[in-house]
């Protein structure tokens, strides 16, 4: 049987069960189509957080991330983990507690105030806006790929299967759609790495043959001293120490812990399950869950940079395996034979006096179109040529893309066609479980917090749930566009917008709302305002308008600034409010009432059917 | 069963979660990150792995893990110590 049909099978079941599942699971009430009913099980919506927690970016590129930056990459490791800690113990029990159904909801009851509640919905707006973007592009590529359609044809196609099921099914459909696809997840992404661990290790538990020998071929060394001695040899860095500046990496880290513990679409996942004990227990199985691909992650990368420079680095192109040609095609491998030897040359940085290991200029590479002449679609050896220009600086030949440590895996490692066909259904699974929960409360902030609660009061509930699912699909419709013509140098720089913002509003106005009965509105809406102001100015600055690496405040970069951003909101927070009147009694109440852990329930919601 | 003293288990409820943060500051940003080289150079090796790139790379998300599940055992003890439970 073909690649091609096969991955096409597995896709299909694994399509055929999700729309199942939310056509049988479609939401009946306003209640359902917000938080699924309040009764969904810890284990359940321990398995749909981690599903919408991990993206198809998280999901295809962070093993090439610490493939390619070793100790480095250890800030998202941890930061994207860590974050649940503090989201567990300092947030979600709190919040369900308080019983309502968006996070702007809280910000608006707590600070009284319909200014902090508009400030809350556009950046909960916009953190979703962002993250949706390289959601609908990730599923519009991996569709291409399958079915020899074009990307924008792969994109609408996404599009129109998450319109049916988190339009139609709000939050209960997606909830246990959600469990399906990370069941898909968990399995596409550890089999590869147990098979690999085997070949490379002879362990069967990757996270035991990352810190054991490898032996391959007849040679016995630690794994990661022989990872090491590649990358010295070959002019990296070490792998198992890194380059980055402690303090930046400090608070990269910090920032996208303190942004994850405040991302609206996380945070709603918790007001689903029954009362403030099952949002402990099922946080308990959301960061297991979590865990088993994220302690994957870094096996992933090491195995996969070591079969890569052993399948490739010194190898005549002509001998070259038969999958580097198809990533070729797809433009996620290139070679540019440099010295003219007809071999593939891999060097790092280290190699150079440029200090750089560019393949080509231009931050991408780019091909002649088909109407080109052969001479220059096609090299000597049959290499498919680029556009860009060498970069002769630098002896490096070989470029790929992070993603292609996950993609080519199986390949290198010689795996069975399934599991090509797996990996493919797992990727489409992660890109559309996350797509679907940021699609819900995109459509809801919008539905409930700005058209109910500051434009239109009287909105009935079935009213305000259509205006959700037509929200969904303006949502979809811009998100689709994006993905189609995706603003690429954009939507990378913009990840650091999304955690700063959620790490310098969020955050620590939720943390602030939740511990303390003496800040205000007046202190609540200055300190989002400042922080807000300050972390966006800063990204904008040195991102956009092109800051000078020398300016860097501490050398802190754009994606580790929301953390300061984060201190700037409690100081201004406690500052005005020190000098402004206490919140109202029935305020102050409110918050000694989120504290005591039951009777999250008591405060009926409006249920109608719809 | 009668709810009571509310201030008891607010301020045990804080000291609960300000030593597990406690834990997870030490474990993520002391080890991984702040002491690393320290650790790598004067602690054992965890298999082949430095001490401390063991620690950001994997030591950390199973503290992580045991942290919530520290966190929902003592938060559930301490509720019932209080007589806060839900009524069936």
């Amino acid at each position: 049987m073909a690649q091609g049909t096969l991955n096409f099978i597995f896709i299909g079941i694994t399509f055929a069960v999700y729309i199942t599942i939310a056509f049988r699971s479609r939401a009946a009430s306003t209640k359902e189509y917000y938080i699924a009913g309040g009764g969904v099980s810890p284990f359940a919506n321990g398995m749909a957080t981690a599903a919408d927690w991990m993206s198809a970016a998280t999901f295809i590129s962070m093993a090439g991330t610490v493939a390619i930056t070793g100790y480095d990459a250890s800030r998202f490791l941890m930061g994207w983990t860590g974050g649940f800690v503090l989201l567990t113990v300092l947030m979600v029990p709190y919040l369900r507690k308080f019983n309502k159904a968006t996070v702007p909801d809280f910000v608006g009851d707590r600070y009284y105030s319909k200014v902090a509640r508009g400030v809350a919905v556009v950046c909960a707006i916009f953190i979703c806006m962002t993250y949706i973007m390289g959601q609908m592009r990730g599923v519009g590529v991996v569709f291409s790929q399958l079915f020899g359609i074009g990307i924008p044809a792969g994109v609408l196609m996404g599009a129109a299967i998450v319109l049916v099921y988190a339009g139609m099914g709000g939050m209960k459909g997606i909830t246990y759609t959600q469990v399906a696809q990370y069941t898909v997840m968990a399995f596409s992404y550890t089999i590869p790495a147990i098979f690999i661990a085997m070949a490379m290790t002879g362990n069967v538990i990757p996270q035991l043959g990352l810190i054991g020998n490898y032996n391959l071929n007849g040679e016995v060394v630690p794994f990661l001293e022989k990872l090491n001695n590649i990358n010295l040899e070959l002019g990296f860095q070490e792998y198992t120490s890194g380059k980055m500046s402690t303090i930046n990496m400090f608070c990269i880290t910090a920032a996208l812990m303190c942004g994850t513990a405040g991302l609206p679409h996380v945070i709603v996942r918790f007001f689903t399950v029954k009362d403030v004990k099952a949002v402990r227990k099922s946080a308990c199985w959301t960061i297991t869950f979590i865990a088993v691909i994220y302690l994957t992650a870094p096996t992933i990368g090491a195995f996969a940079r070591v079969n890569l420079i052993e399948n490739l680095h010194s190898t005549p192109y002509a001998e070259a395996p038969e999958w580097f040609s198809s990533f070729e095609k797809t433009g996620q491998m290139a070679w540019v034979d440099k010295n003219g030897d007809g071999a593939i040359q891999y060097f790092g940085p280290g190699k150079s006096n440029s200090n750089s290991n560019s393949v080509f200029i231009g931050s991408g590479p780019a091909y002649p179109g088909d109407d080109a002449p052969d001479s220059q679609r096609i090299g000597p050896q049959g290499q498919r040529l680029l556009a860009n220009e060498a970069d002769l600086s630098n002896p490096n030949e070989l470029y790929f893309g992070n993603d292609i440590m996950v993609m080519a895996n199986p390949y290198m490692a010689g795996l069975p066609m399934w599991v090509i066909a797996l990996l493919m259904a797992g990727c489409i699974a992660a890109a559309l479980s996350t797509a679907a929960g940021l699609l819900l409360v995109l459509s809801t902030s919008i539905s409930h917090d700005l058209m109910k609660k500051i434009i239109k009061p009287d909105l009935s509930d079935r009213e305000e749930v259509n205006y959700a699912r037509f929200a969904s699909f303006i949502g979809l419709a811009v998100a689709a566009y994006f993905g189609i013509n995706p603003p690429s140098a954009f939507i990378a720089k913009t990840v650091a917008f999304a955690f700063g913002l959620a790490a310098s509003s969020f955050f620590p106005t939720l943390l602030m709302g939740i511990f303390s009965k003496r800040v205000n509105r007046e202190g609540g809406i200055a300190g989002m305002f400042c922080g807000i102001v300050f972390t966006s100015g800063y990204i904008i600055y040195f991102q956009f308008l092109g800051g000078k690496a020398e300016h860097l405040f501490f050398g802190i970069t754009p994606e580790g600034i929301g953390f300061v951003g984060m201190f700037i909101n409690f100081a201004v927070t406690f500052i005005v409010s020190a000098f402004t009147p206490r919140p109202p009694t029935d305020v102050q109440e409110m918050v000694e009432n989120i504290h005591i852990p039951t009777g999250a329930n008591e405060t009926k919601q409006n249920d109608f059917e719809i | 069963m009668e709810i009571d003293h509310p201030r008891a288990h607010r301020s045990a409820c804080l000291k609960i979660t300000l030593g597990l943060l406690a834990i997870w500051f030490v474990v993520s940003f002391v080890g991984g990150i702040l002491l690393r080289d320290l650790l790598d150079a004067n602690l054992p090796s965890i298999g082949s792995a430095p001490f401390g790139f063991w620690i950001a790379q994997q030591g950390s998300i199973i503290c992580f893990v045991l942290i919530l599940i520290a966190y929902a055992v003592l938060m559930n003890r301490l509720d019932k110590q209080h007589g806060y439970r839900e009524d069936k």
